[in-house]
């Protein structure tokens, strides 16, 4: 970092009264669970606030886990269903079994939902989903949710572990092989599908490697498969292409995890991770200098993510003033975190599910391989007016609720009219109905935050609201009013 | 024409009103796009009836001669869109054949990202094609967005942060809804918070500019398609200037059964489009709209066990207007001569399409912005 924008961060986080051996107090407690989590309670905020930075961090780290606390649905331990026996099928037993499989898929949804809320560790949540985003799969091309879950599973399970193993067991998992191709390449035909990918989004990033490298990767990596009956990964020998591939620089008799290696030999593979990191935790624009730092602390490490982030999360950068709120919430932030921040518990997940998915973040079905986009592509008119009207509903008083049903059944006359989205949004609005926030519980929480003085602001927004609040605005109208501002988005 | 009659004339016309300075000799059409989603089967939309090979690769699937509304002594568009054909007897019709790109991809997913970013095959764009248009050619100040989708979640060929996008199901509800969009805020030194305050004030200033109100004497089908048809005529009838619209018509992906489903579709699509082009010529705007089809790829040339289709590559689009050069264009892809998936090698590149849309709407220094392959001839100057 340069020196005079190290002085300048020095003194603005003074200035903020957090400097390092200090309480983080509570604004700088509410920063690091709401970066780290989905949302933050007062109790959760208020445990945190007279920790010092090291400590606090440090506790985070502590209470990581690498398996889901709640019950997965209970399909997961029936026989994996193997593709080719849908051709054996009828039409109509295909199209049920489809059928299955998206209940399936929307059962997933709402089991990692849960797990996101009830978890003694959101970090780990957190990150299983970073990764989700990293190495991203979808269940349109998957097609079974059974090996959805084992992905997600594998992720958590590596979640705060070491990149380099969370990288091979990822090439090997049966969604990835099948969603890059892999699973089908042989040495006649290798599909490059992976062998791109690997190199310009789980590695090195574009342009760090030639057409040439991906070809003779391709080769390393055929017969990397899988079991047709079980859905377990299944090394094919006659598949793979035994000849001298050169990747990088590097020659021989090349398999799929020399590769794999090859590539995290790299430097370029600890600094493109580290800078989609910083990303997800501290801006949307990686300072060149700490990101380096960072990524040699990455690499020291021999990827393990946990001294990294212990770095990330330590640094000034990350507690600087002028980072408070600079990330655009996701829509699982925005969803999942406010459930979690007003306490909202619904019976049914599906809703909030639905609500990401219509916001732009269906879980388990990412665009394509390169993830969601996130930062300023979340928010567009649509979803930036969808956002609105999802908090409206969650925090509307009963005294608007009459032009609600009104719309509501303005919009089922037009039911015949409607398309997929619009039933799926109609669906959505009618599970939300039990999601209504109430004010009397939450203020129990609230301890000495009495709705009135600023404190509730900045117990529901990372920077100041964009509009002041109306004059003498509290209780439930004023975090009606705050969840309604645009600095709302913002985490 | 004296100077009020001048001025009250300038007034009507908001088009005018905002025109470019004049050396730029702007032509300014009203772009509307409509997706067919799922990948229509294109060798039975436009019926190559004459073909050995079609009745041969089609045993069940394939409409006979006798059924095809010919355009010519070879091929013939599909019987449920006969709302089309007093359309191509006007010659504001243009049926363009062997759409597709090298190396198709035949996942719906990523298909679909070539064609609404106008990538290669190989190649990962972040913004739609009609974006990267918008951000080096904007619509004149005035207007009410760029572009506008009807009906879907994804912005398609509209996404991303350069083009003033709205996403509404009709314009009543949005208005409804862009009440919920008040900070008044001109900016911030937080640049995730400025980019949020930018989309909350196009929010607002498209609210004002959008007066959804008209009445049709046109008849609109009825179905969701019907009414987004009736939202694009809303569009296009709103005084401040809308440069581009997207429709969506699902449903396409006919693996088995094809034969019922996609009918029932095209009857959609054709009284849809003819529905449209009644309501723009009643208010006066079929000469200055051109109305195009994209979908995400065609089928495949081999009906499968299910007496459907499954994914293929080059496909046949539609392109509708009052000056529109109607006819076909293109070449249609061989049957006899199929790539080493059995499916139809294109002969026409879908950037030279989008080329000749965006040439055609927003005039030819736009249209090389798409691509720089040459524009299809599809519009009149």
């Amino acid at each position: 970092m340069r020196p005079n924008l190290r002085l300048a961060l020095a003194v603005i986080t003074a200035s903020a009264g957090i400097a390092n051996g200090a309480p983080i107090g509570m604004d700088g407690a509410r920063h690091l669970l709401v970066r780290t989590g989905f949302g933050a309670t007062a109790p959760e905020i208020a445990a945190f606030a007279p920790l010092e930075r090291e400590e606090a961090v440090d506790r985070l780290l502590a209470a990581t886990g690498s398996k889901a606390t709640i019950a997965p649905p209970a399909f997961v331990d029936e026989p994996y269903f193997p593709f080719y026996k849908l051709q054996q099928l009828t039409p109509e037993e295909r199209m049920a079994e489809q059928r299955r499989n998206a209940e399936r898929g929307f059962e997933l949804r709402e089991w990692w939902f849960r797990e996101m809320l009830a978890t003694p560790s959101p970090l780990t949540e957190r990150m299983t989903l970073f990764w989700h985003n990293h190495f991203a799969t979808s269940q349109q091309k998957v097609r079974s949710a059974q090996l959805v879950y084992r992905h997600n599973v594998l992720l958590r399970n590596h979640a705060l572990g070491h990149f380099g193993e969370l990288l091979h067991a990822v090439s090997k998992d049966p969604a990835m092989l099948i969603y890059l191709d892999n699973a089908g390449s042989r040495r006649q035909a290798p599909n490059e599908n992976f062998a791109r990918e690997v190199m310009e989004l789980f590695t090195l990033g574009e342009g760090r490697y030639t057409e040439r490298d991906i070809q003779e990767a391709a080769r390393a990596f055929t017969g990397w498969s899988i079991d047709r009956d079980s859905g377990e990964f299944l090394y094919r020998p006659f598949f793979h292409d035994g000849g001298t591939k050169t990747v990088l620089g590097r020659s021989g008799r090349f398999g799929g995890d020399e590769v794999l290696d090859i590539l995290l030999a790299r430097p370029e593979t600890a600094s493109f991770v580290a800078r989609k990191l910083w990303r997800e935790f501290v801006s949307p624009s990686p300072d060149e200098r700490e990101a380096e730092r960072l990524a040699a602390v990455f690499r020291d490490a021999r990827y393990a993510v946990k001294p990294l982030l212990r770095a990330m999360l330590l640094s000034d950068a990350f507690w600087a003033a002028e980072n408070r709120g600079a990330l655009i919430k996701s829509p699982v932030d925005l969803v999942v975190g406010t459930m979690h921040t007003f306490g909202m518990r619904p019976l049914s997940l599906r809703p909030a599910v639905t609500a990401s998915a219509l916001l732009g973040q269906n879980v388990f079905s990412p665009p394509n391989v390169k993830g969601w986009p996130g930062g300023e592509a979340w928010i567009n008119s649509a979803t930036l007016l969808g956002r609105k009207q999802l908090l409206d509903r969650f925090f509307r008083g009963s005294d608007a609720m009459p032009e609600a049903g009104a719309m509501t059944a303005m919009a089922e006359d037009k039911d015949k009219d409607a398309t997929p989205e619009a039933r799926m949004r109609r669906m959505m609005n009618r599970g939300l109905a039990t999601y209504a926030f109430d004010w009397d519980r939450f203020a129990r929480d609230l301890g000495a935050v009495d709705g009135r003085d600023d404190r509730l602001s900045r117990l529901v927004l990372a920077v100041p609201p964009v509009e002041l609040p109306a004059p003498g605005a509290e209780g439930a109208a004023l975090v009606r009013q705050l969840t309604a501002d645009p600095a709302y988005q913002l985490r | 024409m004296d100077r009020r009659q001048f001025l009250a004339g300038l007034a009507a016309s908001s088009l005018a009103a905002f025109a470019a300075p004049s050396w730029a000799a702007p032509i300014r059409r009203l772009l509307i796009l409509v997706e067919l989603k799922g990948g229509n089967d294109g060798l039975n939309t436009l019926v190559p009836f004459a073909d050995p090979a079609y009745r041969r690769l089609r045993p069940r699937l394939a409409i006979g001669a006798g059924d095809v509304l010919r355009l010519d002594d070879e091929r013939g568009l599909h019987p449920s869109l006969e709302k089309l054909m007093p359309v191509w007897s006007a010659g504001e019709l243009a049926v363009v054949q062997g759409l597709g790109y090298p190396d198709p991809n035949l996942s719906h997913f990523r298909s679909i990202e070539i064609w609404d970013t106008a990538s290669r095959s190989d190649e990962y764009l972040d913004d739609g094609w009609l974006t990267r248009v918008f951000a080096k050619h904007p619509s004149p100040p005035g207007y009410a967005a760029d572009g506008v989708v009807v009906g879907a979640a994804d912005l398609g060929p509209l996404a991303g942060p350069g083009a003033r996008t709205l996403s509404l199901a009709n314009p009543e509800q949005f208005l409804r809804n862009a009440k919920l969009a008040k900070a008044t805020a001109a900016g911030s030194a937080n640049p995730s918070l400025a980019h949020i305050l930018r989309v909350e004030r196009d929010i607002q200033q498209s609210a004002e500019r959008l007066h959804p109100g008209r009445e049709f004497a046109t008849a609109f089908p009825a179905g969701p398609f019907g009414a987004a048809v009736r939202t694009a005529a809303q569009l296009a009838a709103n005084r401040e200037g809308i440069s581009a619209v997207r429709l969506t018509l699902g449903g396409f992906d006919t693996h088995a059964n094809q034969a019922g489903t996609q009918a029932a579709l095209l009857r959609q699509l054709g009284e849809g489009l003819a529905a449209l082009r009644d309501a723009l010529k009643e208010i006066g705007r079929w000469q200055d709209t051109v109305v195009a089809t994209y979908s995400e790829f065609g089928r495949r040339a081999q009906e499968n066990q299910s007496a459907g289709t499954d994914h293929g590559t080059a496909n046949v689009h539609f392109v509708l207007g009052g000056a529109v050069r109607g006819g076909l264009a293109g070449k249609a892809p061989s049957l006899e001569r199929l790539d080493a998936g059995g499916n139809l090698i294109h002969t026409t590149d879908f950037r030279s399409y989008y080329a000749g849309l965006v040439a055609g709407t927003l005039g030819a220094n736009a249209g090389r912005l798409v691509s720089s392959a040459a524009p299809l001839d599809l519009v009149k100057a």
